[in-house]
């Protein structure tokens, strides 16, 4: 589904991506760790396709399409969704009109036919009691004057309600306290499916607890220096990153 | 040397004066006399004055403008160009300035509570307690364009709410500008009481059948008596060559409350003067507006409030808009008197400019000589956050679609305070429907 090559993305004049390598396969969960600094965020925006991250080299291939030809919208509507680290927060903007004007957005560029108010008002709710979501959300501004854990069970309410064939959680789990996180992980197990693959960006193992990777890539200084299983996950967590530093010091001294 | 247009204003006034309505009444025949020779003397504003540093009238100095007598039939002006959802009181139209019975609709009015009539009638019938739109001592301070009006104006509402009345559907005041007849000017004249401890609800809208580039001059006076209460709308949609000149004065007395609102869409240059005198003692203005303007429209709203008594408030919110090579101005002045103690006044202007060659001026201007008194001010002029944009695109809206939901949000809190939910949603959609498409400038 997901084939990044080679990766190099350069932000700011400074290189943030050295050439990172990844497949994602439909129905795979892949974590990103790493430390801070490492990239992670930036993986996230550039397959997102926000402006100012420049890439130099390498490719992204999403479903046999080149992704970096595609404007952020197009991405959204071939099934690209990235939930952010720090949701925007849009006063005056009326959550229930944007959602169903993104959908509808994305329907429409898809060429499906459009969900009218009825059957979208359905569709929400339907989300919402799964998620265990209260319907007042519906009435507010988008992000406007929610809490950190708000902000990020919108995110993923969000992403229920579009959902897409590749899901990109930027440090979803950041800010959140336990229940929070618990909340938000059953929101994105209910959503695990043959046909879709989720890539977790995440600093902290804790999140993986509940939501169980395939995959665990550690990301740092810009490219992927170690895979594995979900076992990588709790090895990292005993022993931090610096571990793994001194190890990749010691092979290339041997 | 006067102007090609005030030559041809004079000349107008000469031929028209004699078959004005009111030209039997001695009074008002020498008041208008004397607007003329004011106007004549002092011809149209130039960018030379304080008060007109922003709005240049140069392009209508060279224009020589007819002034339509009256009496033909007005014809091919639509209902749905008039209607408006919220506007369910009676409802007074007005075209070229003149009133048009045939459009109005004054049926199911309580004669014990609100008396409504076209301008030119009570002039006909003797002007009763009219004198005072003519002859105010304050005139001379209100400038060349205001005397224009006086010496002209012959028709307008004359609206007056009885005592501790409350009129229930708003008073939808209709001007109407019309395709045809050469070059033209028209002028027209409101007159609009409140007394003591009524309330009133009053739809000012204007505009234009066809497209034409007419200058229009429209004077409002408003006062509100102890305790009255009254919220205004203003709606301006007019023709895009069209020229609207308007200013409208509010005093108020002890205790009245005035809830302002606007919305201005343009024509090619729209001016509106709006002063409101606090004159007694927690007298309350809430205002809000919100102007969007494209192509090369230019439009000034000007605000002007004064607190001449103690335990005034004042809370002003605008919101501009500005794409293409359009320039908006809002200019909003608070002055506060001596003696004005516990004097509360905030204004917040946000500007947004959608394109490079688009221009906002915003100048708020505070003077305080009182003591204990409150005051605040914000005015930015900004563009789109990029972040929200970036936001509203990766969940899959066109980049076309996210700017104008942007920009909608940002305008909508000004349109807040329009109390009847349908009027405040048609404002919406209207306002909705005139914001650009794209944010990108035109060749």
């Amino acid at each position: 589904m997901l084939k990044i090559d080679n990766l190099h993305v350069r932000v700011a004049g400074r290189d943030i991506l050295k050439g990172l390598t990844l497949v994602v396969n439909a129905g795979e969960v892949h974590a990103i760790m790493g430390p801070n600094g490492a990239g992670k965020s930036t993986l996230g925006n550039v397959l997102a396709g926000r402006e100012g991250f420049e890439v130099t080299a390498g490719t992204i291939e999403y479903s046999g399409q080149d992704l970096l030809q595609l404007e952020p919208e197009a991405r959204a509507a071939a099934g690209v969704f990235l939930a952010f680290q720090y949701p925007v927060e849009i006063p005056g903007v009326n959550n229930t009109y944007f959602l169903k004007a993104a959908l509808n957005a994305q329907r429409k560029a898809r060429g499906e036919p459009e969900l009218d108010s009825m059957q979208f008002l359905k569709l929400v709710r339907e989300k919402l009691r799964v998620l265990h979501l209260s319907d007042e959300l519906l009435q507010r501004a988008v992000n406007a004057g929610f809490s950190g854990g708000e902000k990020k069970r919108n995110e993923i309410f969000q992403m229920a309600l579009l959902e897409p064939r590749l899901a990109i959680l930027d440090e979803t789990d950041s800010g959140l306290d336990i229940d929070a996180l618990k909340k938000v992980a059953e929101g994105v197990n209910l959503m695990r499916a043959p046909g879709r693959a989720f890539v977790v960006i995440t600093h902290y193992q804790r999140l993986l607890d509940y939501i169980v990777p395939d995959f665990v890539h550690v990301l740092d200084g810009g490219r992927i220096v170690q895979s594995g299983g979900k076992d990588l996950a709790l090895k990292l967590e005993e022993q931090g990153y610096a571990w793994l530093r001194e190890r990749r010091i010691a092979e290339a001294a041997a | 040397m006067a102007t090609v247009f005030a030559q041809s204003q004079l000349d107008a006034h000469a031929a028209l004066a004699p078959s004005l309505p009111g030209a039997h009444l001695g009074w008002l025949a020498h008041a208008r006399r004397a607007h003329l020779a004011a106007f004549a003397r002092d011809d149209l504003p130039t960018t030379r004055e304080e008060r007109w540093k922003y709005t240049s009238l140069k392009a209508l100095e060279r224009r020589a403008l007819a002034i339509d007598g009256g009496g033909a039939e007005v014809q091919g002006i639509p209902e749905d160009l008039l209607a408006l959802p919220g506007a369910t009181g009676p409802r007074l139209v007005f075209v070229d300035g003149r009133y048009d019975a045939g459009l109005s609709r004054l049926d199911g009015i309580d004669p014990a509570a609100l008396v409504v009539q076209p301008l030119a009638n009570a002039l006909a019938s003797g002007a009763d307690g009219l004198c005072v739109l003519y002859t105010d001592p304050t005139h001379a301070a209100r400038g060349s364009l205001d005397a224009l009006n006086a010496a002209f104006a012959a028709d307008g509402a004359v609206v007056r709410v009885a005592p501790g009345a409350a009129v229930a559907g708003a008073v939808h005041l209709v001007f109407v500008g019309r395709a045809g007849g050469g070059d033209r000017a028209w002028y027209a004249r409101n007159r609009i009481d409140v007394q003591a401890g009524a309330t009133l609800s009053v739809i000012e809208h204007h505009v234009d059948a066809g497209d034409h580039a007419h200058v229009g001059n429209l004077v409002t006076e408003v006062e509100l008596a102890a305790g009255a209460r009254l919220e205004w709308t203003r709606v301006s949609d007019t023709a895009p060559r069209a020229t609207r000149l308007c200013a409208t004065r509010f005093r108020l007395e002890r205790d009245a409350a005035l809830a302002l609102n606007a919305l201005e869409l343009g024509g090619a240059l729209v001016r509106n003067d709006v002063h409101v005198d606090l004159a007694g003692p927690q007298a309350r203005l809430d205002a809000r507006g919100t102007f969007a303007l494209g192509g090369r429209q230019h439009a000034e709203q000007r605000l002007s409030i004064r607190h001449a008594a103690r335990d005034t408030t004042c809370k002003v919110l605008s919101r501009g808009v500005a794409d293409q090579r359009a320039r908006g101005v809002f200019h909003g002045a608070i002055v506060m008197d001596a003696g004005a103690d516990g004097a509360d006044a905030q204004l917040s202007s946000k500007n947004l400019l959608l394109s490079p060659h688009a221009e906002i001026d915003t100048q708020p201007v505070l003077e305080i000589n009182a003591d204990e008194v409150k005051a605040a001010h914000g005015a930015t002029v900004g563009q789109l956050d990029e972040q929200a944009l970036f936001y509203l695109r990766t969940r899959g809206l066109a980049a076309t679609q996210a700017r104008t939901l942007l920009t909608l949000a940002f305008c909508r809190e000004a349109l807040d305070g329009v109390s009847d939910p349908a009027l405040r949603a048609a404002l919406s959609e209207r306002l909705a429907a005139h914001l650009p498409s794209t944010g990108e400038v035109g060749p």
